[in-house]
C-alpha cells in the first residue's frame, strides 16, 4: 500500500496553494510516495526518550533597544508590488463568487 | 587568457594594494572573461558591469588618495549567489517567481562585502530557492561544469562554484543548507566552507530552511576562503540566530596550516561514509588524502557516528517542512510574480495559480512534502522523529569531538554526474548530500577542499573536513596543510588542470 494517495497529494496541493495539473499529480504522487518510503527510516531510532532539536544553537529571545530605526519608505515597499494603487498594495477581491 | 584572472584573491589584493595593477583593470579582466566564456558555462544570471567597475574605481581612488584598503580583499572581484539580496540589482533565487525583482535593501553579507571594498561582479545561478544538488532546478537553465560541460557543477550553488573554476571570478559566496557550498566545491575542484551556523548573518538571505541555511565562502585556495570568511562573518543584531562571539581566527589558522605541520592534530575518519554507493575513484582519492594527513604528522583514527546514516532522511523532512512555511511568503500580493489577476479570480485563486506558474517541480515537491510532514496525524512520525534524529546526530558529533579535533570523509559519494542523469529521480539526486548534511543538522563548521582527480574519470574529488561549532579555524589549519602538501606532491594547484575554455565560442 502506498504511503500517500493521489487524492492526498491533491489535498496537500490545495493546502499549499498550488494549482497543480492532473499530469503533475500523477508524477508527484509516485515521487512523494517514494520519498516518504525512504525518509520514514527516521522512526527506527527516534525513541521516546530522545529530546527533539529544533535548532542547532540554543535560542534565547533577543531584545533590541526600543528606539526608532529607519525602515523602507512607502515607495521602496511598493517598488516590487505586482500592482499598487493610491500608495497601497492592490490585491484581487478576497471573497469568491459563492461568498 | 590574461594572467590576472589566474591569480588567487590574496595575490590580486596584494598587487592592487601595492598599485602594481588597478582594481579597475582586474575587474575588467574578469568581465572580459565572463563575456568570453559564460555562454558556455552559464554561471551568471546577472552581470553588473557598471556597479562592478564603479566599486573598483572607488577602491583605486581610495588607495591613490593614500587611504588604507578597507579590507585585505579590497578590489578583488567576487560572484554572489542570487539568493542574497542586493539593493538595486536583480535577485531571483533561480525562480520565475522573482524574475526581475529588484530588492530595496542589501543583505548583511552584501553590505559587508561592499564595505570591505570587494567588487561584486554579478549574481550566480542556482537551484531554485537553493533546492537541489545540480543547479538543474534553476528556472533559467543549468550551469555547466568547467571540467566537463556535459556535467553538473553541483548545487545548489553551481553558479558560484563554476564561476571560480572557470576563472570568471576570484572568489564567490554560496549558501549551504544541506551541502550547497561544499558539494559544488567538491565537483569543481574548488574550496567551499560552511561556517558554524550563526557565524554569518542570514539577514537578506532568502530563506529556504531557516534552522539550516548558512552563507559561506567559495574560493580556489584555502587562504582565499579564509580571507573571505573574515569579511562576511560576525554578529548581526538583524539575525536573531547570529552568534554574539568573536569570529574564529581563520586567516591565522590558514597561514599556520600552510607551514605543513599537523603534529598533535587528531583526525577521525567517519566509518559510516564509505563502501556501497561510493564511487571507487572517490574512495581511493579519499584514502590518499588521509595518508597525506598522516604524513603531515596528524594522528588518524577511525570514528563511528552511527546516526549519520539517518541524517539524509531527517534532512528531507526538516528542510521541506521549514520550506513549506518559508515559501508561503510568495503569495503574489506584495512582490514577485502575479498571474490571472483579471478581475474574475479571487485573491486565493490568483495566489494558487501564481505559485503553480512561478515554482518549479522540485520546489512544489518539497512544499507538499513539508506540508504533509507537518500535518496533524503525521507530525510525530515524520517531523517529530526527524527532530529527534537531529539530537542523535549532535550527540554523535559531541562524542567524536571528545576523541578527535576534526572529522573527515569524502564530500560527496561521486564525481560530477551528467546533466539530466538524475533529474527525474529525486532520491538519487538527494544522495549527493549524504555526507554534508550532518553538519547542517548539528550546526557545526565544515569544509570541502580538493583532493585531486578521480583515477577512473579524471574529475575532481573533494575531501570534507568537519570541526566543532565555533572551531572553524581548525578546518582552515588542516585544509591549508593538506592543500599545500597535495599541491606540492602534484606539482601545482589542481584548479590549473581545468581545461582551457577560451576561444571555443
Amino acid at each position: 500500500m502506498p504511503n500517500i494517495s493521489r487524492d492526498e497529494v491533491a489535498h496537500l496541493a490545495k493546502l499549499a496553494r498550488l494549482a497543480v495539473t492532473d499530469d503533475e499529480l500523477d508524477v508527484f504522487a509516485g515521487q512523494l510516495d517514494q520519498i516518504l518510503d525512504s525518509v520514514a527510516k527516521v522512526s527506527e531510532v527516534a525513541a521516546a526518550d530522545v529530546p527533539p532539536t529544533s535548532h542547532a544553537v540554543p535560542l534565547t529571545n533577543v531584545f533590541r533597544q526600543d528606539v526608532v530605526v529607519p525602515g523602507l519608505t512607502q515607495q521602496q515597499a511598493l517598488a516590487g508590488a505586482p500592482s499598487a494603487e493610491d500608495g497601497r498594495f492592490r490585491v484581487p477581491r478576497i471573497l469568491g463568487e459563492e461568498q | 587568457m590574461t594572467e590576472l584572472i589566474k591569480l588567487t584573491a590574496a595575490e590580486l589584493a596584494e598587487k592592487i594594494h601595492a598599485r602594481e595593477v588597478s582594481a579597475v583593470e582586474v575587474t575588467q579582466a574578469h568581465l572580459d572573461r565572463i563575456a568570453e566564456v559564460d555562454d558556455h558555462i552559464h554561471a551568471f544570471l546577472h552581470v553588473d558591469t557598471e556597479g562592478a567597475l564603479a566599486a573598483a574605481k572607488a577602491v583605486d581612488e581610495g588607495i591613490a588618495g593614500g587611504k588604507a584598503p578597507a579590507s585585505p580583499l579590497a578590489g578583488v572581484p567576487l560572484a554572489l549567489k542570487d539568493v542574497l539580496t542586493t539593493e538595486g540589482v536583480p535577485t531571483t533565487c533561480g525562480s520565475k517567481t522573482l524574475e526581475g525583482w529588484i530588492p530595496p535593501y542589501d543583505a548583511t553579507v552584501t553590505r559587508k562585502l561592499r564595505e570591505a571594498g570587494v567588487v561584486i561582479l554579478g549574481k550566480t545561478n542556482m537551484d531554485e530557492f537553493a533546492m537541489g544538488s545540480s543547479t538543474e532546478n534553476s528556472a533559467y537553465g543549468p550551469t555547466h561544469n568547467p571540467w566537463d560541460h556535459a556535467r553538473i557543477p553541483g548545487g545548489s550553488g553551481g553558479g558560484s562554484s563554476a564561476s571560480i573554476a572557470a576563472f570568471e571570478a576570484a572568489i564567490a559566496i554560496g549558501t549551504d543548507t544541506g551541502g550547497s557550498i561544499r558539494q559544488p566545491g567538491s565537483v569543481t575542484g574548488t574550496v567551499g566552507v560552511k561556517p558554524t551556523y550563526g557565524g554569518v548573518s542570514r539577514y537578506g538571505l532568502v530563506a529556504f530552511s531557516s534552522s539550516l541555511d548558512q552563507a559561506g565562502p567559495c574560493a580556489r585556495t584555502v587562504l582565499d576562503a579564509a580571507l573571505l570568511h573574515e569579511v562576511i562573518a560576525g554578529y548581526d543584531p538583524r539575525d536573531s540566530t547570529s552568534i554574539d562571539a568573536p569570529v574564529p581566527p581563520v586567516v591565522a589558522a590558514a597561514r599556520q596550516g600552510a607551514n605543513g605541520d599537523l603534529s598533535g592534530v587528531k583526525v577521525g575518519v567517519v566509518k559510516e561514509f564509505g563502501g556501497d554507493g561510493y564511487q571507487p575513484g572517490v574512495e581511493r582519492s579519499f584514502q590518499a588524502a588521509v595518508e597525506q594527513l598522516r604524513a603531515l604528522g596528524a594522528e588518524v583514527v577511525e570514528v563511528s557516528c552511527p546516526n549519520f546514516v539517518y541524517a539524509l532522511p531527517a534532512y528531507y523532512l526538516i528542510a521541506p517542512s521549514e520550506c513549506s512555511s518559508n515559501l508561503a511568503r510568495f503569495d503574489a500580493m506584495r512582490y514577485g510574480l502575479r498571474v490571472a489577476d483579471d478581475g474574475t479570480h479571487s485573491a486565493e485563486e490568483v495566489m494558487s495559480l501564481t505559485r503553480e506558474k512561478g515554482f518549479g517541480a522540485e520546489v512544489k515537491r518539497r512544499i507538499m512534502l513539508g506540508t504533509y510532514a507537518l500535518s496533524s496525524g503525521y507530525y510525530d512520525a515524520y517531523y517529530g522523529s526527524a527532530q529527534k534524529v537531529r539530537t542523535l546526530i549532535t550527540r554523535d558529533f559531541a562524542a567524536a569531538f571528545e576523541k578527535v579535533d576534526v572529522l573527515v570523509s569524502p564530500t560527496t559519494p561521486t564525481t560530477a554526474f551528467k546533466i539530466g542523469e538524475r533529474v527525474d529521480d529525486p532520491m538519487a539526486m538527494y544522495l549527493a548530500d549524504l555526507c554534508t548534511i550532518p553538519s547542517n543538522l548539528a550546526g557545526n563548521a565544515a569544509m570541502s577542499v580538493p583532493s585531486g582527480l578521480s583515477d577512473e574519470d579524471g574529475l575532481p574529488v573533494g575531501l570534507q573536513i568537519m570541526a566543532p561549532a565555533l572551531a572553524d579555524d581548525r578546518l582552515y589549519r588542516v585544509g591549508a596543510a593538506y592543500e599545500a602538501a597535495r599541491d606540492a606532491a602534484a606539482g601545482g594547484a589542481l584548479i590549473h588542470k581545468v581545461p582551457e575554455l577560451g576561444g571555443t565560442k
